[in-house]
């Protein structure tokens, strides 16, 4: 009667748990899930080493290609001449590969639609939050929602044959293909990210603030101008600097509207074409693989991205700098 | 500090009420949240709220400046006059210059110390000279000395006490009549609550105070009036606050009329 | 007292020089600046569903839903885009849900606060600022170029995966969410009754959490089924005549239909754009319609 009681017997009859094997299953759906989270690092890996692969033969060719009359070109001299020449023409017979022309053209449509997006979007933040009854708000909110779940091929329509028309019948510089109607209606496609992330820093602004600002006898203009957004100004300066990212990265708006016609300048009303565009272009044509046609994609993709990633860490890092405390 | 006060006329005479409240009762909502309250407020001294937990002593304060007004859900029956004028006729931006406040916990803007100041002064229309102002009402809260050399510096870098200083100085600088205190001392240390109820004594003399407070020590250390609230429950479940008893505070500590004042005072409950 | 009175009072003492009505005026334009920029989104939005509306009600027709395209504008449809943008959708919701949500489940069940998982988190952060374009030329590398033998190249099960990669860290981050939206006080319970972490999860958590991460899942595929630029980055052309009869055929999607009849500069071409934009747009709000019936349901469960 002193034996030690086998493990088998403690639950002898009804209860047999098989932890074993529940522990297995725990063990492979633990292997499989971290794997699923780690392709997330694998896809990042997969776009920088790509972009990093086929930029690094694009620079490597790109002496090459600029070497006319036998003179060598340096591989030193072939990224200066990337960043600084004032023409974008690699599928021509006389090929030049300057990426500022691009690059301007992408700043250009940008700026244009900060233009727009910054007070349309603060503006309708502002309103939202301090001026609309919460039945407005649950109407207006929603709206605001669909306005950016509209495709951007959409609003590529929208620009190329209702915007430019609209702006050619009082504008009569505005050509068919322009740099205004695309960021007008990128401006209009960034706006709910504007008023939706501003809404949030506005929202987190204490009522304690706007209390103390009333009682000193301040209009809610004077509450809100001096006292909330200023407070609120790190979430909003983040908030632009997003929709500057997701600006320079948009590609269908800008190739429906802003044209295909790589010119180096700041003309709002004449053909440009943008990085995106750019891309779009040559993919369309299928450039074979290997050719400096086909490496110009990620010359240029690469710049892209280290564009957005710069504005996104920047963003980061300006919300973390900058963010108020309020205690 | 030069006199504000609006200069008696002819068929007004100067009263030596501030403040008067008329059968006020408060609604949020639906909720009767304080009924049918009577106070008058005298000028130049100071009354204190006392009573528990939500009876009401807050939102009768907030009454005076029309604070209520910035909750859509509230409403507020019955009049209070200010110098014999019906607030509900005033213009409450106005009002509110000439009724500050101080609420419980600090709440400076998150800007300079110069700014803080500044900015109620700004907005208000002030002619003066800024500088001298700033100086004027930091020295009115007794910070000047401590912060003189670093006006520049953010409001938010004081400490508790000399945030709701600051707060206070903000509050003087636009020149008021009356200062409404709501529990100013309760998130400070005790001895930043000494250096404020020192303050309240000298501010007395120009302004007219109303204090909301927790601390029956601290009530009767510093008022010259007190009135205390009390709660009742409502069928809804929740507190309807109502006045008890308001008299000079000597008699409400030591000899109250009411025996839930009697039962508050000496700790019964609450 | 008006306000003019107090004015008045006040400018003979002290030396605050009231401007109540002009700071009252300047409130107004403020208050009406506000409203106004308000109202011009729902003006454009309703000024760019109209223009769509009109321009392409008239050539959407049983014909259009079923012709494959064509150098004819009348005889032009969206039969092959259609079928395409099907095929490419269930393969993304195959790959992405799955490895979305395993990939969710893991970080917020199962993984402890160490560098991995650190990783993990900055790098779904970072991808999702990733202009699309991007994921198409990643696409174009690995999936058309390096896998060929296995995607069959410029085909479905090319674009579904690049779609789902892009839609990846916006299903990670929603599953996250509604994961956390599930009270701890039910885990404890299934610990405490002596089930493990897996275990608990299953046929606790994830039942709870289902109808929010479906939201999530939704709304992540509704952007998916209008994303254009990724798949021109992988070649997806606009001229295929047939629907798609496997995972590696050659195909076209909606968006990429009407990008092209948009691109063209006979304006009949821009009319059948419109109606394809008019499919496009019911589908979403199909999709939208199901994510909101599911996002009530969760939350009515709470």
């Amino acid at each position: 009667m002193t034996a030690e009681i086998p493990i088998d017997n403690i639950a002898p009859g009804t209860w047999r748990p098989n932890r074993d094997r529940a522990q297995m299953i725990q063990l492979i759906i633990k292997i499989i899930c971290g794997a699923f989270a780690a392709i997330s690092i694998f896809t990042t890996i997969g776009i920088i080493g790509t972009l990093i692969f086929e930029a690094f033969a694009f620079f490597g060719d790109l002496p090459r290609e600029l070497s006319q009359d036998g003179d060598n070109v340096s591989y030193v001299q072939g990224v200066i001449h990337f960043l600084t020449a004032g023409r974008w023409t690699p599928l021509f017979a006389s090929k030049q590969f300057g990426i500022f022309v691009l690059i301007s053209a992408t700043l250009m449509i940008t700026f244009i639609s900060i233009l727009v997006a910054l007070p349309l979007g603060l503006l309708a933040a502002v309103c939202l939050s301090e001026y609309a009854s919460p039945k407005v708000r649950r109407i207006l909110k929603p709206v605001l929602e669909i306005l950016a779940g509209v495709p951007t091929v959409v609003y590529g329509y929208f620009a190329l044959l209702t915007v430019t028309p609209f702006l050619q019948s009082f504008l009569p510089p505005v050509e068919g293909f322009n740099s205004l109607s695309a960021g007008i209606v990128l401006g209009i496609m960034i706006t709910p990210m504007v008023a939706s992330l501003s809404e949030d820093a506005i929202y987190s602004v204490p009522q304690s603030l706007r209390d103390g600002s009333y009682a000193l006898g301040a209009t809610r203009r004077e509450t809100v101008w001096s006292v909330v957004l200023p407070a609120a100004l790190s979430g909003i300066v983040s908030s632009l600097i997003l929709a500057t990212s997701r600006s320079v990265g948009e590609t269908m708006i800008v190739t429906l509207a802003a044209g295909s016609n790589p010119t180096l300048g700041f003309n709002p009303f004449v053909p440009v074409m943008t990085m995106t565009a750019y891309i779009v272009q040559v993919t369309k044509g299928d450039a074979p693989h290997g050719t400096i046609a086909y490496e110009t994609l990620y010359a240029v993709g690469i710049t892209l991205f280290l564009i957005t990633l710069a504005l996104n860490v920047f963003s980061f890092w300006f919300v973390r700098r900058f963010r108020q405390k309020y205690e | 500090m030069q006199d504000t006060r609006p200069t008696a006329t002819a068929d007004k005479a100067i009263t030596d009420t501030a403040l008067k409240a008329e059968k006020i009762s408060v609604y949020y909502g639906s909720n009767l949240a304080v009924k049918d309250v009577f106070l008058d407020i005298p000028r130049n001294e100071i009354v204190a709220f006392i009573g528990p937990s939500g009876c009401g002593k807050s939102t009768v304060l907030r009454c005076f400046n029309r604070m209520n007004d910035l909750i859509p859900s509230a409403r507020v029956d019955g009049n209070i006059l200010f110098d014999g004028e019906n607030i509900k006729r005033l213009d409450p931006v106005e009002l509110r210059r000439r009724v500050g406040m101080v609420f419980q916990k600090p709440n400076p803007f998150p800007k300079s110390i110069y700014e803080n100041i500044a900015f109620g002064a700004r907005i208000n229309g002030y002619q003066g000279d800024m500088d001298e102002l700033v100086e004027r009402s930091l020295k009115g809260a007794a910070l000047w000395d401590e912060v003189k050399d670093k006006l520049q510096e953010s409001g938010l870098g004081l400490s508790g006490g000399q945030q709701q200083r600051l707060c206070i100085a903000r509050a003087i600088a636009i020149e008021p009549e009356v200062i409404l205190m709501d529990e100013p001392c309760s998130a400070l240390d005790p001895i930043s609550t000494l250096k404020v109820e020192e303050l309240m004594h000298d501010l007395k003399t120009q302004y007219t105070i109303v204090i909301v407070t927790h601390n029956m020590q601290q009530a009767s250390r510093v008022s010259d009036k007190t009135a205390f609230f009390n709660a009742q429950a409502t069928e809804a479940g929740g507190k309807m606050g109502y006045l008890v008893e308001y008299d000079a505070t000597e008699t409400i500590f030591s000899n109250p009329q009411e025996e839930y004042t009697r039962d508050y005072v000496s700790g019964r409950f609450g | 007292m008006t306000a003019q009175e107090i004015q008045a009072k006040e400018a003979t003492a002290g030396k605050f020089k009231q401007d109540l009505s002009g700071r009252y005026n300047l409130d107004k334009i403020f208050a009406a600046a506000a409203w106004t920029a308000t109202v011009v989104s729902v003006v454009v939005l309703a000024w760019l569903l109209l223009t769509i509306l009109m321009d392409g009600l008239e050539t959407l027709n049983f014909n259009f839903l079923n012709s494959f395209p064509s150098r004819k504008a009348e005889e032009a449809g969206i039969r092959a885009a259609f079928f395409g943008t099907l095929w490419v959708m269930m393969t993304v919701a195959a790959v992405s849900f799955p490895i979305g949500v395993g990939a969710a489940i893991y970080l917020e069940e199962f993984a402890s606060d160490n560098w991995f998982t650190r990783l993990v988190e900055i790098n779904i952060g970072n991808l999702a600022g990733v202009p699309s374009i991007i994921y198409g030329l990643l696409g174009l590398a690995v999936f058309v170029r390096v896998l060929e033998p296995l995607t069959g190249g410029r085909s479905v099960l090319s674009g579904g995966l690049t779609l789902a990669l892009l839609i990846l860290p916006v299903i990670i981050v929603a599953t996250r969410e509604a994961l956390r939206a599930v009270p701890n006080s039910m885990r404890l319970a299934g610990f405490a009754l002596g089930a493990n972490k897996w275990q608990v999860v299953w046929h606790h958590v994830l039942p709870s959490a289902m109808p929010g991460v479906l939201t999530g899942v939704i709304l992540a595929l509704s952007r998916a089924i209008g994303e254009t630029a990724p798949l021109l980055a992988i070649g997806a052309v606009a001229f295929i005549r047939s629907t798609p009869d496997s995972l590696q055929s050659a195909f076209t999607a909606m968006p990429i239909q009407i990008y092209n009849w948009v691109g063209r500069p006979q304006e009949e071409f821009h009319h059948i754009a419109a109606s394809g934009i008019i499919v496009l747009m019911v589908m979403l709000l199909l999709m939208n319609t199901i994510a909101i019936y599911f996002r009530n349901r969760f939350q009515q469960t709470r």
